[in-house]
């Protein structure tokens, strides 16, 4: 056996032990990725709901910097972040359904849906209590509309 | 000829035996009849769709009766097809929408007074408590009749309601009416002396809002735990748990919020179950999820 095919077997089992424990780590580094971002959802929400029930005063350059975000976080490409793989029935760290990965199309939608009621608050943010009070519902619904299919209880 | 000693003593046991089963069985057959109101009840009371619309929201009647997953006006048509496992079998919820043959459109408002508050079929049978008639039991005979020309508005469906799988002994239905008498009545679950808004609250939470009937763990023959009301219980498809609503430290702003918004103070969303509840809830008036926050706040924390 020369060198090189000893070397070459040697990397062959180093890929065999090392390429599951790198999709191991693809997948925790992609559910890390998208709760990060659900937690921007929330910081961000967090400022306008504060608002919405009256427990901080109306702030109109406040309530549009978050609604900005938010309307910029609707809008990424999210979908390196869920990999297959990354279901609440191959690991113990996410609520997110395998049915999700069987409703690309679906979930698609209610992406866009996502985005048009940021929109909606990102207009409405800037104009007063009343209004920033009643884009709350929408968007609330479209968050809901997500997780009502796709994600598992607590 | 006499008769053989062995024959006659064997007479003189049967008849006693066959008279013991007769009275069993009568008694049986009257401790599960169905219970119905009086047939007069209903007079002069005519429904109102436009409140019965606000009913038919409180009550999440499209949460299990619209087809599995429909969204939009799509949930309107309650042509049922969901399915509910439990330790007793898988029940499907019934097509209830107003076609005449598949749906309720040949019911009476009567008859649906007696289906929602009484589990009482039309023609006697038994519901099986799936169907929350024990929280339903409280709710008012207008408010019922209300709802009746509310869902005669609705688009009819020619879906058949596809049948419960459930296993003897459960698939008796006359039986049900022996768990009726223990377990079905219309007294208030919170006994506490809440203020009027919690009151009014608690009418719609323990009624049509029928809470209880997730919050509450239910016991070996699948009866609400009056004694541990809305303090949580096990999710029933057997992973995670339904969070208990009585000791919740959200305000009662916050809480008011969540029912309208799906937002909880955290700013996650109600998922599963809770965010169809809360589709249906955020159809109501402000003060109804204000009342029924008093009400939350008002319970007592285990």
């Amino acid at each position: 056996m020369t060198i090189m095919t000893r070397f070459a077997g040697l990397a062959l089992a180093g890929l065999m032990i090392a390429g599951p424990v790198a999709a191991q780590d693809a997948v925790a580094d992609a559910i890390k990725a998208r709760q990060s971002q659900m937690r921007l959802y929330a910081f961000n929400l967090g400022q306008l709901g504060a608002m919405a029930k009256g427990a901080i005063e109306y702030n109109a350059d406040q309530a549009s910097a978050a609604a900005g975000n938010l309307a910029l976080l609707s809008t990424l490409n999210a979908g390196a972040m869920w990999v297959p793989g990354s279901d609440s029935m191959s690991v113990s760290n996410t609520r997110a359904l395998p049915e999700l990965w069987d409703n690309m199309a679906d979930v698609g939608a209610k992406a866009q849906a996502l985005a048009a009621a940021t929109a909606a608050m990102n207009d409405a943010a800037g104009n007063g209590l009343e209004a920033l009070q009643a884009a709350m519902g929408p968007l609330g619904g479209a968050c809901g509309a997500c997780h009502k299919a796709y994600r598992a209880p607590e | 000829m006499t008769p053989r000693p062995e024959r006659s003593k064997w007479r003189r046991l049967l008849i006693p035996f066959g008279g013991l089963c007769l009275a069993g069985f009568a008694a049986f057959w009257g401790l599960t009849m169905p219970q119905r109101l009086d047939a007069d009840a209903l007079a002069g009371m005519d429904g109102d769709p436009a409140r019965g619309e606000r009913v038919f929201h409180l009550g999440g009647c499209a949460a299990c009766h619209a087809a599995p997953s429909a969204e939009g006006d799509a949930r309107l048509v309650l042509a049922g097809g969901m399915a509910f496992p439990s330790p007793f079998g898988t029940f499907r919820a019934p097509n209830i929408s107003p076609d005449p043959d598949h749906g309720i459109g040949g019911w009476s408002a009567y008859d649906l007074v007696n289906a929602m508050r009484y589990g009482t079929a039309p023609d006697g049978r038994h519901y099986y408590p799936a169907f929350p008639y024990t929280s339903y039991i409280r709710a008012s005979t207008a408010d019922i009749v209300d709802l009746k020309a509310f869902l005669d508005t609705l688009p009819p469906s020619a879906t058949p309601s596809a049948p419960h799988e459930v296993g003897f002994p459960f698939n008796i239905r006359r039986g049900l009416g022996l768990w009726k008498l223990l377990f079905l009545n219309e007294d208030p679950a919170f006994t506490g002396d809440p203020s009027d808004q919690a009151r009014r609250g608690q009418a719609l939470a323990e009624g049509l809002g029928h809470c209880g009937e997730c919050h509450t763990p239910r016991g070996a023959l699948g009866q609400t735990l009056e004694d541990a009301w809305l303090q949580g219980a096990p999710h029933p498809s057997g992973k995670g748990k339904i969070p208990a609503l009585a000791g919740l430290d959200w305000s009662a702003a916050d809480i008011a919020a969540y029912l309208k918004t799906g937002f909880t103070p955290e700013f996650d969303t109600a998922g599963a179950e809770m965010a169809e509840v809360i589709q249906n809830l955020a159809q109501l008036p402000d003060e109804d999820r204000a009342a029924i926050a008093a009400y939350i706040k008002a319970l007592p924390a285990p």
